[in-house]
Order: C-alpha cells, then structure tokens, then sequence
C-alpha cells in the first residue's frame, strides 16, 4: 500500500513537472527545430549566403558575420580605436577620430542602415551612428573600412540615427538627449530644461557618387527625447517619422517621470516641405563647431576639416512641417513597412502596438484634425491616423521587421519573445520565445521596399545560462530563425561582439564581388610613400627622423638604422610593395607606447615613435607573412643625445664590426 | 602559414570540384575560379615549357626594343627587385642573369602572372621553391607589364 501510494505520487509529481514544463519559455531541446544543422551547416570552404553587419553598442565597433553559418567575418573599428589593425594608432588614421573636442577613441555604436536606391539597398555603404559624442559614420563596403565620419552639433545622446531615405538623399541624427544649443548658455540650472533645452534633428545629404556628407539643414525641435526613426517610402517618400517619449519634459528619475503620460509621439516629419522652406530662405545660419573627417584610399592616410556653421529651421515657425501623432507609452521602435503605407509605433509599457496609416495621416492633416498642439506644433488626432492595434502582442515591444509577405515580427523584450503579426488584420500568427530580452531584431532587407524573408535574426541582451560561463561579464547573442513557414524556427544563436543593437543583412552578391583585394602601388599617393626599395631612405630633420621602409616578404629596406638618438622623434612610413591578396605585413618597435600598423598590400602607414632609453631597438613584421615570416626583422640603434653617430641605413649588408664607420662616442 | 592553408583548401575544393562533377556549385563555392581553373587543366596535359597560364605563344624578336625594355625597368625597380638581383646571385628569389636562356618567354610570362597556379604543379617552379622557401607573391603584373618585365630581362642578359 505504501509503496503503491509512493508510485502514485511520483507518476503526479513527473505529471505535474511535464505541465509545467509546458508553461514555461520552451527548454532548449524543445526549441530548437530539428533540421536546424542542416539549415546553418555551411561546408568549410564554401561561402555563406548572406553579410550580416551587427553593431558592436559600447565596443565602438562593427561586426560582420557570414549567414547562416553565423561565422565571425570581420570586426571593423568605427568609433573607436584598434590595435590589431593600427586604427586610431597610425599617424595615417588618427583624424578619423577627431572632434571639436579633440581625439576621442571611443563611442557607442547603436544603429546601421546600408544605402538605398529606389527603396532597396544597393551595397555601396553602410552608415553607423556614435551615440554619446554624436557623430555618424560611413563605412565602405569595397575595404570594410570607415570611411568618413561627421560630428553633429547641436546634439546630444546621438540616438534616433542614423536612418535613411529611399535613395540616400538623407541620413539623418536625432538627439536623445534634449540640451541648450552649442552657441546658447549652457550655464543654467538642470531644473529649467522646459525653458532651455530644445531638441535637434539633422538631416545629412549623402552625395550619389561618392558618398561624401554633409549636414544639409536641422530641424529645431521641443525639448523631448527623440528615440528611433525611419524614412517613408513608395507613398510616403518625402516623410521621416521619429519616435519621441518624454513629452513630460523631465530632467530627472526619467524612469518613472518620463512614464507619466499615457500617450507620447511619432514626429511626422515632412522633408521636401523642409526643402522648400529652405530654398525660400527661411534657414537661420548658426555659428556652432564641428570635424568631419574623411580617408582617402588614394592617399592612405584621412583629414580632419573643422566646419564652423549649420542651417537651422525652427519647427515651431514653419507651418506643414513636423506634426505630432499620439502613441501609447513612451514609444522606441518606428517602424515603416514595405509598402509604405504603414508605420509602427512601439510603445515600449505599453499593452498593444498601434499601426498607423499614412494616407489616413495626409487626410486627417488635409480635414485639420487637430487635437490641440504641444510646444506650438499640432498634434493629430489618435484614432484619425490609426489604422488599428495589435492587441495583446506580448509584454514591452521594441522593434519591428517587415517578411515582405505581409507580415511584421516585433520583439518584446519583457516577455523575452519574437511574435509575428498580419500587418492588414493585425493577427497574431505566431510567437517564439528567445534567450534572453531581445532588443533589435533584423530581417535582410527587413526595413527596405524588398525585404528577403528568409531569416529573421534576433539581438539579444542578455544570455545568463546560454554559453560556457566567462566570470562576470557574459555575451550577448543572436538568434537565427527560419521564416520562411508561418511557425517561426530557431536554428541557430551565436554569441556577438558587444551589445548588439540594430543590425542589416544583405545577400552576399551584392557585396562580395566589390570587394578590394589590393591597392594599386603605382597610384599610392601617400606623400610618404617608398615605391620600391631604391627610393626608401632615412632622413633628418631637426629632431624628426623620417624613415621611408618597404616591406615585401619577407624583409624591410633598410632593416638596419643607425644615427637615432635621444629626443629625436621617429616616423616610420612603411609601404608594402606587396600586390597579393592577402598579404598585410605588420610592424612593431620595442618599447612603443602607441600600437603597431598593419599595411594592406600597396598602402603606406607611419607609426610615431619617441626612444626613451639608448640602446638596441629589433623591429618586425607582426602578420605572418611567409615561412620566413620570423627573419623579417631588424634593428634601430638609438644613441645619446649629442652623439656624433651619423644617420646610416642598410638592409643585406653583414659587415664585421670594425668595418663600420662609427661607434658611439659621446661628449 | 597562410599560404599554405590556402594552398590545402585550393587543392581540397579541387578534389570536392572533381567529385561533384558537372554538379559543381560554383556561385556559392569558395576560390570557385580557382578550382575551375585547375580542373580544367589536368596534369596529363600539362606543358612544363610552357608553363600555365594566358600565354602560348609568345614572339620575339632578335633585336632590343630599349623603350620596352625601359619601361619593364621601372616595374622590377617597384615589384621585383625587393627579392630578385639582376646578377646571378639568390637573394629571396634567383638571380635574374640568364633567366631568358633558362625558360621560354611563355613560360617567363606565365609565371609572372600566374605565380600561384604554376607553383602548385610546374616541376621547375617547384624545384626553386625548395631552394628560395618563400612562394613568389603575385605582383598584379598587366599583361603589358609582364612583356615589359621581359624584355628587361632580355636587357639584362645581353640582347641588344
């Protein structure tokens, strides 16, 4: 009887744990779907179908992975500093990361958006936006490389960027963070932000040909906090749309102060009216001080340019151009859907997910539906621009992606899942959990005219019991999913470099092909170039050594210096006359306190470097380069101040030691 | 190193290419050019005069052409005089002196612009190989750069 009750109560305990279990988020096992090698395995060898270009958040950085494989590709600094590539350390690339406020080397890395033409993206760049010390960024997608970044003036917590109209005419930089204006006193109480501190949002023209930006016009906003934004597209081109919370204006504990309110705002921004208002003079000139910063692949080295004045428009003087539609709950993703028609506030404590329709936004603007103003700019009616609400989709939406078959994917980030809705019912079709709070989320295209909804990849924040522990401080991850039936699939997750945020994936083709295998050493237009061994020499001035070195596999001309002494300060301008792929050649020096370079076949880098002690200094090439890779080296002799021991240099010339012309002698 | 990694996944794709057959998926295959290239020159019908690449027959004539010569001058001074001497002496690769009379001009001219293919299978290219232990890095020669590079050589081994 005992024993038969002891049975009882196992088979209800096992019955009750296997209910549970029912309930909660799905175990690993039963999450994963069961072809998932077979979608992911891509053979050694063979290429992945996709890029997908991740943000690195607080690395600074950018990161491009291989997909489906989920393969680490390549870590591109952006606004940061890079040892292992000399980024920020080589005299060549320290202008990239200069700002009114001199050198920074880092910055949070939140958002990318690829270029576009007619609403698809075309493969030709890649934008990023700095989040503290607002700057945006332009990366190249023939170097992987950035290629030009512009500080923002009159902003601050650089946030809502660095998103882009159908066909680049505009990448634009919204402040998070309200402040008075760079040439306003900045000196005043916290407590007056209501009086003080306005909001910007800049528009930046990206030139067709080659990329080159420029700040084209801001918008003076009210002081709120601009958080996410996306261009309209098809009809809606000409529009920008941002979200915007902190309609209470507060300037502290925002967590519960800025929470208040039921409803914030989508700013519905009109940019051809911008445009007009523009040509018709009504832009005030303000004085304000910024860097833009540009590489040249010609030169191999970049400049940093000081501007010194922006066009502002003040919304609140120029009628048709910002309106203010209502959205539940401090919203943070905006999202435009394919078609353009469609735009997705998600209010972040809110329990549905309003979609709003554009052309039932023109109408209402046309009937003058107003519900009164904010700050002097009309607020539309509600439910006159609403097209409906998701109800119940799930706990905290963030973001939301379109398949390009009707439907939309939002991330909730309380609820820690990804749910798939019909954007004409407005449906819920499907949800799946994710490990753990997921953030961004990004469908290749997913943001674009022609989304490929084949994957949707998912940015998670946290990921606690997902991989092997690492101390304190653990990965963050994506999450790979398969799309293509109406049961979303997990098939893959993979930890990231830094927190991720918004990401964009794009088929392989558009990108690979372009790709720059070598510089052409015979248009290296670096004014330090050695262009071939006759030409490297070493050369003083003053206390400025200049020493102009070759590197080919697997040696350096000259490798032998003498006549460096103390004080002196020493720019070493290695060019690799290498023109093979794959074949950089580092360079490292004992005792330098900045970094190394690595030069790209055909380019030219100089690394400063001030000897604080006599002595013997050995050099080398730090990339592995031949299987004499570890004889490509060769020696400095830095004498004392005052010495006598003329400039010389050498490379394959071993003579004894008693033929060489001088030792030291000091006076 | 990597070189060698590269060389072992080549020859791998090679072997993957030959088993596939006609199958063979090359839009989304790794080096596909340079497997189909390979596969499509088996070793039987190799030619170790010729050597491997674009050019087959390769004209010249008795006398210098000096402006030729002149201009392949200045692409060894910025591409090959790194690692090759104009006298006989080894110094990363050989010497260049008597180069014309130990190679034809085909397979001078192949292998300057087609290093990699032609040390994976040519006999002589991999017997110097072994010697120099440095693979010759293709130096992106055009094709008028390599004729010119030529008739430098020929300079240099007294054609007048």
């Amino acid at each position: 009887m005992k024993i038969y009750n002891i049975r009882m109560m196992t088979i209800a305990v096992a019955a009750i744990l296997l209910y549970a279990s029912g309930c909660k988020p799905k175990n690993v096992n039963s999450a994963v779907s069961e072809d998932a090698a077979v979608k992911t395995y891509v053979a050694p060898g063979k290429y992945d179908e996709f890029y997908n270009f991740v943000s690195g958040g607080f690395s600074g950085q950018m990161s491009v992975y291989g997909l489906p494989s989920g393969r680490l590709l390549k870590v591109v600094p952006v606004f940061s500093v890079d040892p292992e590539k000399g980024w920020g350390y080589s005299e060549e690339t320290k202008p990239m990361l200069n700002t009114s406020r001199g050198f920074i080397p880092w910055d949070d890395l939140h958002h990318m958006d690829l270029s576009q033409t007619n609403g698809e993206i075309d493969g030709r760049w890649l934008f990023a936006n700095a989040n503290n010390t607002p700057r945006i960024a332009r990366i190249d997608l023939t170097t992987f490389r950035t290629a030009e970044i512009l500080e923002i003036p009159n902003s601050a917590g650089n946030h809502s960027s660095p998103f882009i109209t159908e066909n680049t005419e505009y990448v634009v930089a919204g402040t998070r963070f309200s402040v008075p204006m760079d040439n306003d006193n900045g000196d005043v109480p916290i407590n007056t932000y209501k009086q003080n501190f306005k909001g910007t949002l800049s528009f930046i023209s990206v030139d067709k040909n080659d990329g080159n930006m420029q700040i084209a016009f801001q918008i003076l906003c009210p002081g709120v906090n601009f958080d996410l934004s996306h261009a309209g597209k098809g009809p809606s081109h000409g529009w920008f749309f941002f979200s915007c919370y902190n309609s209470e204006q507060a300037n502290t504990l925002l967590e519960v102060n800025a929470s208040q309110k039921d409803k914030d705002f989508i700013m519905a921004v009109n940019w051809k009216k911008a445009e007009e208002y523009l040509k018709a003079g009504k832009g005030k000139k303000v004085s304000v001080k910024y860097a833009h910063n540009k590489y040249d692949d010609k030169t191999h080295s970049s400049k940093s340019e000081t501007m010194t004045e922006v066009t502002m428009l003040d919304s609140k003087d120029l009628p048709g151009l910002c309106y203010l539609i209502p959205c539940p709950k401090s919203p943070h993703g905006c999202d435009v859907d394919p078609s353009g028609e469609y735009f997705v506030g998600s209010g972040k404590l809110a329990a549905l997910i309003p979609v709003f329709s554009y052309s039932k936004m023109i109408k209402a603007i046309e009937n003058k539906e107003f519900d009164g103003t904010y700050q002097d700019l009309p607020v539309l009616k509600y439910e006159s621009v609403l097209y409906g609400e998701v109800q119940k989709p799930g706990l905290g939406p963030l973001h939301t992606e379109f398949d390009g078959r009707g439907n939309a994917i939002t991330t909730m980030f309380v609820s820690s899942e990804i749910v798939k809705w019909n954007i004409k019912d407005l449906k819920i079709i499907d949800r799946q959990p994710t490990y753990y709070s997921p953030g961004h989320l990004c469908i290749p295209g997913g943001d674009t005219k022609k989304p490929n909804g084949k994957y949707v990849i998912v940015y998670n924040k946290i990921t606690k019991d997902r991989y092997l522990p690492t101390g304190p401080e653990l990965a963050q991850s994506a999450q790979l999913f398969d799309i293509t039936g109406d049961k979303m699939k997990l098939i893959l997750d993979f930890p990231t470099i830094g927190e991720p945020h918004y990401a964009q994936a794009v088929a392989a083709d558009l990108i690979r092909n372009k790709s720059v295998k070598i510089f052409n050493i015979e248009q290296n237009g670096n004014p330090y170039a050695s262009k071939g061994e006759s030409t490297a020499k070493v050369v003083r001035t003053g206390n400025r050594v200049d020493v102009y070195a070759t590197a080919i596999r697997s040696h350096f001309v000259p490798d032998n210096i003498e006549g460096v002494k103390l004080g002196d300060e020493v720019y070493f301008h290695i060019t690799n006359l290498e023109q093979d792929w794959d074949i950089p050649h580092g360079f490292a020096i004992k005792g330098a306190n900045n970094g190394e370079l690595l030069i790209m076949p055909g380019e030219t880098q100089t690394l400063k470097w001030t000897p604080d002690k006599v002595g013997i200094y050995p050099m080398y090439c730090t990339d592995f380069c031949s299987a004499l890779h570890q004889e490509m080296s060769g020696y400095v002799r830095v004498s004392p101040a005052g010495s006598n021991v003329p400039i010389s240099f050498s490379t394959g010339k071993n003579e004894p030691a008693d033929s060489v012309k001088t030792t030291a002698s000091v006076k | 190193m990597r070189k060698l990694l590269i060389l072992f996944s080549v020859s791998m794709s090679v072997l993957l290419y030959a088993c596939d057959g006609a199958s063979g998926d090359n839009t989304s295959s790794g080096n596909a050019d340079n497997s189909s290239a390979a596969a499509n020159n088996s070793a039987a019908s190799y030619d170790p005069e010729r050597g491997e690449g674009k050019f087959s027959n390769v004209e010249l004539s008795d006398k210098l052409n000096t402006t030729i010569a002149d201009a392949g001058e200045k692409v060894y001074g910025v591409k090959c005089a790194a690692c090759h001497k104009l006298t006989d002496e080894k110094l990363v690769g050989p010497g260049w002196k008597g180069v014309t009379t130990r190679h034809k001009p085909e397979w001078i001219m192949n292998f300057v612009t087609n290093p990699d293919a032609m040390l994976d299978k040519d006999p002589k290219a991999q017997a110097m190989l072994e010697i120099c232990m440095v693979r010759m890095p293709n130096q992106n020669l055009s094709d008028d750069d390599a004729r010119s590079v030529l008739e430098f050589m020929r300079k240099n081994d007294g054609v007048q």
